[in-house]
Order: C-alpha cells, then structure tokens, then sequence
C-alpha cells in the first residue's frame, strides 16, 4: 500500500524557518511555502511550532510562532536540525530562533520592525542588527515592512491590513531563494480571497517579494539552488498531508472496508482536536463525530456506539488519555472492538500541551487496573497513519479487543508529500455480525483469534446481558468463581497475543555485518533513518528495526535482536521501550532518551550512534 | 389478527434475583417488567444500559440487551449507542450515587441533549453496595458508616437536577406503587426525549423507612400530591386540599379547598408544559407541603441523535479518492 521506506533518504536539501508573532500568518506561510516545493517535485518536511497561547501579546518571547521546512531532493524524512536561512519578522523572533542558526546560515529580518519598543518588548538592550554580525551569519535586513506597504499602498487596506501581507511578501522571496516561482501561492491566494482587495494586495506583496530576491544580490544563492536538485518519485498521484488528516482518511477508509460505521468521539485537547475538526468536516455518511462533555463520556460514548455495531473511535492527548483508563478497562472486559488515539505531548500533567513527546507507551502497555491487555500500534509518519489507521480498526474488529494509536504532536501536525493510496474498494474487508440464535453464546469464541462474536442490539433472537462483572466462559453470566477468572483472564490475553500471529515479521535494515542495532518505534523514524543513511556515509556501519506493533510485538524480534552485540533505542521520553526489550528478551538494551519537548535531530542519533558503534568496535 | 401480548414473564431473563429481601428494587422490577409487557416491546430492539450500584443490576434481570458498565457512566454509553444506532428502544438505569454523584457531569448532558431515552434513577439517599455511606441526596444529618455525627452538606434534590440541566421529561414515583409507575413510565417512554424519572426506592438494609414521611400508609394521602395534566392539584383523604400559588412568597401553598378553605377555581391546575410550575412542584419536600408525584413536567424538542444524523446526511457523501484529493495535488507520470 505504501511505497517502501527509501533506504537512502534524502541527507541534504535546505532548512527554512519562518519566525514571527502568533498573529503574523507564520504557519499559512510555511504551507504556502510546503506547497510550491512540493508541487515542484521536491521532498519536503515540515515542523509547525507555535506557543500554547492563542494570541499571545504582540512582541513578546514567548509568543513566537514557527514553522520549519527542509526541502531537498527525494524522501525527506525530518524537516532538518538547524535552518539554513531563518526569516524573523520581529526583534522577539529573532531572539528566540537566531541560536539555532548555522553558521553557514543566512538570516533575513525584517528591519521595520526593530523599532526602540519592540527591541524593548523582546528583551533588547540595543539594536543587535546594529552591533555586529550577528551569530557571524550573513545577514539581509531589508525593511519588509516599508516594502510591502509601498507594494500594496493602491489597495487601501490601511496601514495595520497592509502590514497583514507581510508574510507573503516573505513567502515570495523565500520562493526565490528556494528558485521556486510564485505560481502555487497565487493560486491558493485567488482561491482563498477572490478578486478582492485584500486579495490583490496579497499577490502584489508576493511578486514584490519575489522581485526583491531577483534584484538583490544574495550570497547564498547558488548554493541554495544546487542543494535542492531534482529527484524521480514513483509515479502517481500526490499530495501533502499531515498525521491528523491522514488518520482521518484511513478512519473514513476503513468505514468503507468494513462496511460499518464510524463514531468518533472526543473532547476538545490540544494537539488532539484537529482529527476531531477533520473528521467532523469530512463529507461522509458512514462517519459520525461527536464532541463529548468530556474524555471520560468520550472513551465512553465510544464503547457504546461500539456496542451498538458501529467502531467506536475516542482519542484524546496524555491527560484525556489517563482520564479514560477505567474505560478502556470495561472495552477489555466486555471484549468490543474500540480504536483509541493517543497524540502524545509533553507531560506529566499540562506539561507542554503544544510540543511533542513519546512518553505514554508504557501507560498504553500497562496503564490500566487489572489485567487488562490491548493492542498497541504507532505510526512511524504522517503519511503512515492512514495506514494505521485501517490496521487498527480492523484488528479492533477481528479481535474484538481495544487498540490504542500512539501518535504524537510532531506526527499530527507535520506534513510530508504523500502518494496517494489506492483505495480498496467499499465492503473488501466487511465486519461480520452474528446473527444465528443458534447455540448462542455471548462468550463463546472463534476457535482462530478466540475472539467473541460482535452482536447487534436489535438482533432477533440474540438478546444478552454483558457487562464489566467478571463472566463465565461461554455464556457470560456473571461468575465469581476462581478458575473461570483464571481461564478468562489467560484467554485475554492469549487473544491479544494472538494478534501477533498474523503481523508481518520485524526487518532488521542495514548492512548484515552490524554489530549495533537501532531500535525506534513512532515518529523517531525519520530521524533515525536518516542519521543511519548518514552514518553509513561516513563509514559506521548499524542495523535499524523499526517497530510498529508495540504490543503485541512482532514474533521474531526476540531472534533478530539477538543477532546484535549492542542495543540502542532512541526515544522521546525517559527510556520506555527500551524497558520493555530488557523486560522481553533479556538483552543488553541501551537508552537515548531525549525530553526536550522536541523530536530527535538527526546529529544527535548520528553522534550517538557513532559513539555506540565505536566502543562496540 | 393481532399477535398475542407479551406478559410481564417474557422479560425474566431467569437470572436469579440477589438484591436484598425486601429491597424495593423488586417492585420496581416488576413495574418494568409489567410496562415492557404493556408496551408489547420488542425484547430484541430494548436495551437496559446501567451503570454501578443495586440499582445497576437491573438489566441482568430483563430478558432484553442489556449492558452494565461502569460507575456513573452510563448516560455517555447510551449517547453512544444512540448515535450508533437511534432505532434502539434504550433505558437507563442509575441511583442516586451512580447518576447524581460520579456520574452527574454525564447526566447532565444527557439530559441537556435531550437524547432519545429513558432515564430510571433509582434514589434510596444511600450507597448500597458499598454498605450504608450517606449519598448525595441525603438529609443533612444522616448517621451512616462515613458519617457517624450525622452527614453535612445539602443533598441534590434529583427533579430539580433534572429541570435545571433542561430535561424535557421529569417525573416522580414510587417503588411500591407499581400500577402509578407503570403508568408513569408508559408515559416516559412514550415520550420523545431524555424523559427522566426519580423512583423512591428504599433500602431496606441501611436506610428502611427513609421515605415513610410521605410513604407511609397513614400518612400517603396528606403527603403526597398526584399529578395529572389539566387536573387541579388537590391531594389529601377527600382531595380536602389543594395547591395555590403564594404571590407574594413566590411559591406553592397547600390550603384547605371547598366552604372552610378557598374556593375550587383558585386551586392551580397541573399543566406539565410549565417548566416554572414543575420547579415550584418539584421543590416541595415538606412538611408542610406535599411530595409531587407523577410526570411534572413534559415538552418536547429537537432530539440529539436525530439532529447528529440529520447534519452527517446533509453533508454528503465523497468516495475517497475524491476525499483525498480536495486539497493541491499533484501528478508524477511513469
């Protein structure tokens, strides 16, 4: 269904990051920006950062938004460590983002804005475009602001609407410096504001922006234009997506495949709601949102609509997520196919609900009262979700069991290209209802998958009671006797081991003769696919497996780690899975743990890895 | 020819009964049973959802689908299965700790929502299951094993819960007047909407007699008021007594009706489309005002799942290729 990964991912390309206040149009401007290199045929990869706070006040530090792109020839699996040329629309901006800058970097500020109070507001004791080169960075200081006024003075918008073309004037000079044109901006502005002022004022700062980059001379030029090359794709069709749109398309595919409905639920949380948002404006029947009064009646709502024949789907971030463990406890028990998102952020508690992190999988393993097994899968991409998506319902289905999604706020909002799957055709995969009185039994279980058969409310003849009191095999009725709990609890979990029968065996990719191995679950994939590819470049030679099914895990993982003299799991938490490998197989599993609130760069796995591979050595 | 009726038997699922002898969940049981079998209901389209306590084991005992789920819960399952299914016949059961302690924030919106259900909160002013604690409908000063100097803290009065969240349904009964419940829940189910309804229920173990203030035989008839719409509401051994609405207080009055009271024109006549009225009847708890039994207060209004649907038709329906591709797209050719 997807195109293998690319063993040789892209290593190169060029780093932009747009900074500026929250009101500025920072992310619409990284989108138009992700379009144009994408349409162009590049590879691209995006990193939207952007404060908790709506509208932080004008000016301030912590009111900075960002958008990062990395575009470059191939599959670009991370949207870049450090931006090789930064574009900060104000002095808080410039601030908050010029430390990450290379020193071969070249930094574009708008010296309109470095005004005494806005230096001020940033923390600026005095002008730092005054004082030097700043970061030892060649730096273009052209006044966009005075410019983009002078190029939309004719429509009118006065001087605070003419100011809001600001970032498109950037966007056309950026596109530029990347020798993109302008034409996919232009469009998306007509389409977005028709033959209005506002609109004409937007494409006459673009142009204005882009005619700037032709009539300066800018020392990075040639640079920029050979790194970013050209590369063949697989044919087909294509378009960018993010984690949360692509979710919700495998969502809406698997609706089609199984035949049944889907009822999402969930209660607004940050990064989490935008699923919630695609899905409730997705025109599709056989998709049903509902916004609960809260993750606790989320994670319920969803059981019921489950019980009532439809897949319940509930997702949430950490927080929301802790508040429906009681609930995915009643899923196990009464054995109902529930699918549940988790787009991790950084925790414990709030933490820092907009930055991204790995740290719920030991939860999603284990973070229910009694025993109370589910399956687990996590994407590896954005584009990856979709797939994830239809996998886990159709697990939650066969299995009749929870299925927990471990996606994370890096994988729901950054964007790559993504060629479009071929969807299977409606009904290729039908859920099966029990409809036979015949013998019935609530609990009795496919001899396969020892799943229960799903029964429709409203089926003549087949009318029962479940519930969250342990049952007795077979019939269901409420049981307290101690061997049945014994048998129905081995037999849950012996179903959900089950599941691992039919996954597709772990790869170990990389040279045979590796002694050390990369272990990744999740979004760290891209990075440290990348750092592998880089690694190899530079003669060290590692192993990557990269797991998927996090519970239950592949059936030959055990065998392949065994092959390797050394471990190392990088993760963006404290060392979870790495636990569980030590937990599984008694190796010698070494952690890179990382909580910045940030994903892995590439250098930091590329130092790591080299470091491990040498002391193997 | 019409098919035989049901009896009340063929909603006896067989399971054997454990509530406590005596316990008045075994009249309202039997009240179900009974208007299941009035109803004619399609056991096979009914659904009892509960959540924890005595009273969320109610379902294990009917002959219809049942789920019992988890403590306080069981108004966000139904609203699930609702959305999943709105042709489902689905009933509620919860207590006063069940609905109006863990799970009030859910029943709340249950009732806000108006979803198309029955709601039977069971309200024995006790946790049962848990051995005798006070609950959130307790009178101050309840002496229980969590409160031995007698309970603090005012009970929730479960009716004006339910008119205050804007349910569109909200009656009163009683467990050992199971003719009068059955009536009344003919009535809720009858009803389009959340339609609620407080059971009285006594706990013979940790709270007997906690309702024979207005229950008790001697005294029924002066303590309780039954209400019909469109009837005066008069009560007492002859209906000697009748309710008036006290202006200047700005509540209700129980006066003496006929030559040695007011006349009978003054006395207020039940209308259940007065959400006011249902409020000024649903406060009375004595003692000098008799308890308002019977369907206080009905109105109907858009229903919650009916509008969901209504919204996912009225958006359309695009194949998924054409989903995927409302955005930019672009083609790469072999």
């Amino acid at each position: 269904m997807q195109p293998p990964a690319n063993l040789t991912p892209s290593t190169g390309g060029v780093v932009v990051r747009f900074a500026g206040d929250s009101g500025d149009g920072i992310q619409l401007s990284g989108m138009r920006l992700t379009m144009a290199a994408a349409l162009g045929g590049k590879g691209v990869s995006t990193l939207p950062d952007f404060p908790a706070e709506i509208r932080a006040p004008a000016g301030t530090t912590y009111g900075v938004s960002a958008f990062q792109l990395r575009v470059g020839e191939g599959e670009v699996l991370t949207p870049g460590d450090t931006p090789d040329v930064l574009v900060a629309f104000n002095p808080a901006s410039l601030k908050t983002n010029i430390g990450d800058l290379g020193r071969d970097g070249l930094l574009v500020v708008d010296s309109g804005t470095f005004t005494a109070r806005s230096l001020k507001k940033a923390g600026y004791n005095e002008n730092p475009l005054e004082t030097g080169p700043l970061n030892g960075v060649r730096t273009l200081t052209p006044d966009i602001s005075r410019h983009t006024l002078d190029a939309v003075k004719e429509f009118d918008l006065g001087q605070k609407g003419s100011l809001r073309c600001r970032n498109m004037w950037a966007v056309g000079l950026t596109l530029w410096l990347l020798d993109r044109d302008t034409i996919e901006a232009e469009d998306w502005i007509r389409s977005r504001f028709g033959d209005s002022p506002v609109g004409n004022a937007n494409l006459a700062a673009l142009k204005a922006g882009h005619a700037y980059g032709e009539t300066t001379e800018l020392p990075s030029l040639e640079l920029l234009q050979t790194r970013t090359g050209t590369h063949v794709w697989p044919p087909g069709d294509y378009r960018t997506v993010t984690g949360a749109e692509a979710l919700a398309f495998g969502l809406a595919a698997a609706a089609d495949r199984t035949t049944v409905d889907v009822v999402f639920c969930a209660y607004p949380i940050t990064p989490a709601s935008t699923l919630l948002h695609h899905l409730s404006a997705m025109r599709r029947r056989n998709i049903v949102t509902f916004q609960a009064e809260d993750e606790i009646g989320a994670a319920c709502a969803a059981i019921g609509a489950s019980y009532g024949g439809a897949i319940g789907v509930t997702s949430s971030s950490g927080p929301g997520i802790s508040l429906k463990a009681e609930a995915l406890g009643l899923a196990v028990a009464v054995e109902l196919p529930l699918v549940v998102v988790n787009s991790q952020r950084a925790g414990p508690s709030t933490g820092m609900p907009t930055k991204t992190e790995q740290a719920d999988l030991l939860q999603a393993l284990y973070g229910r009262h009694g025993e109370a097994p589910l399956v687990v899968l996590a994407p590896k991409s954005p584009s990856d979700c979709y797939a994830t998506a239809i996998e886990a319902a159709d697990i939650a289905i066969r299995y009749m069991t929870p299925v927990i999604i471990l996606s994370d706020a890096f994988i729901a909002s950054t964007s790559e290209p993504w060629r479009l799957p071929e969807p299977d055709a409606p009904g290729t995969n039908p859920a099966q209802f029990l409809t036979d009185p015949e013998n019935f039994e609530p609990f009795a279980r496919d001899p396969d998958t020892l799943a229960r058969a799903w029964v429709k409310p409203g089926t003549p003849g087949l009318a029962h009671r479940i519930g969250g009191l342990e049952k007795s095999a077979g019939s269901g009725g409420i049981s307290y006797d101690p061997d049945n709990h014994q048998l129905m609890n081995d037999t849950r979990i012996a179903k959900v081991a089950r599941v691992g029968r039919t996954l597709p065996p772990a790869v170990a990719e990389g040279p045979d003769d590796a002694s050390l191995c990369v272990v990744t679950w999740g979004s760290t994939f891209g990075a440290a696919r990348e750092a592998l590819a880089r690694c190899r470049a530079e003669g060290t030679n590692a192993a990557h497996i990269h797991l998927r099914h996090l519970h239950p895990l592949p059936a030959n993982l055990g065998e392949l780690l065994a092959a390797y003299r050394g471990i190392l799991v990088p993760e963006v938490n404290s060392g979870q899975l790495v636990r569980v490998l030590r937990d599984r197989f008694v190796v010698d599993a070494e952690s890179l743990p990382k909580v910045t609130g940030k994903p892995f760069r590439v250098d930091e796995l590329v130092g790591a890895i080299t470091a491990k591979a040498e002391a193997l050595a | 020819m019409n098919a035989p009726l049901r009896v009340p038997r063929d909603f006896d699922s067989g399971q054997e009964v454990r509530w406590c002898p005596g316990c008045g969940d075994y009249a309202i049981l039997r009240a179900v049973q009974k208007t299941l079998a009035g109803l004619d209901a399609d056991p096979s389209n009914t659904v009892f959802v509960s959540g924890i306590g005595c009273a969320a084991r109610l379902p294990y005992y009917l002959a219809t689908y049942g789920f019992h789920t988890i403590h306080g819960r069981a108004p966000a399952i139904a609203t699930g299965l609702k959305l999943a299914n709105p042709d489902l016949d689905v009933w509620l059961v919860t207590g006063d700790g069940d609905g109006l302690s863990i799970g009030a924030g859910h029943l709340l919106h249950l009732l806000r929502r108006n979803v198309n259900c029955q709601v039977l909160l069971f309200n024995n002013e006790a946790y049962g299951l848990t051995k005798g604690q006070y609950s959130p409908t307790s009178r101050i000063g309840t002496v229980t094993p969590s409160s031995p100097a007698g309970s603090v803290g005012h009970p929730v009065s479960a009716c004006r819960f339910a008119l205050g969240s804007g349910a569109r349904f909200v009656a009163r009964g009683i467990d050992t007047r199971i003719a009068e419940l059955q009536t009344t829940l003919s009535a809720a189910h009858a009803f389009t909407g959340t339609a609620f309804v407080e059971i009285l229920q006594n706990c013979i173990v940790y709270n007997d007699g906690v309702f024979s203030d207005f229950t008790g035989r001697s005294v029924a008839a002066e303590r309780q008021i039954h209400v019909t719409h469109g009837e005066p509401l008069r009560f007492g051994p002859d209906l000697n007594r009748g309710l008036i609405l006290d202006r200047d207080a700005f509540a209700l009055r129980a006066v003496p009706v006929g030559p040695d009271g007011v006349p009978e024109e003054e006395v207020l006549v039940h209308d259940q489309s007065n959400r006011g009225l249902a409020t000024l009847l649903a406060t009375m708890e004595g003692p000098d005002l008799p308890l308002a039994i019977g369907v206080l207060f009905a109105e109907t209004g858009s229903v919650f799942e009916a509008e969901v649907r209504g919204q996912v038709e009225e958006r359309g329906d695009l194949p998924l290729p054409d989903l995927l591709r409302r955005t930019s797209t672009w083609k790469v050719s072999p």
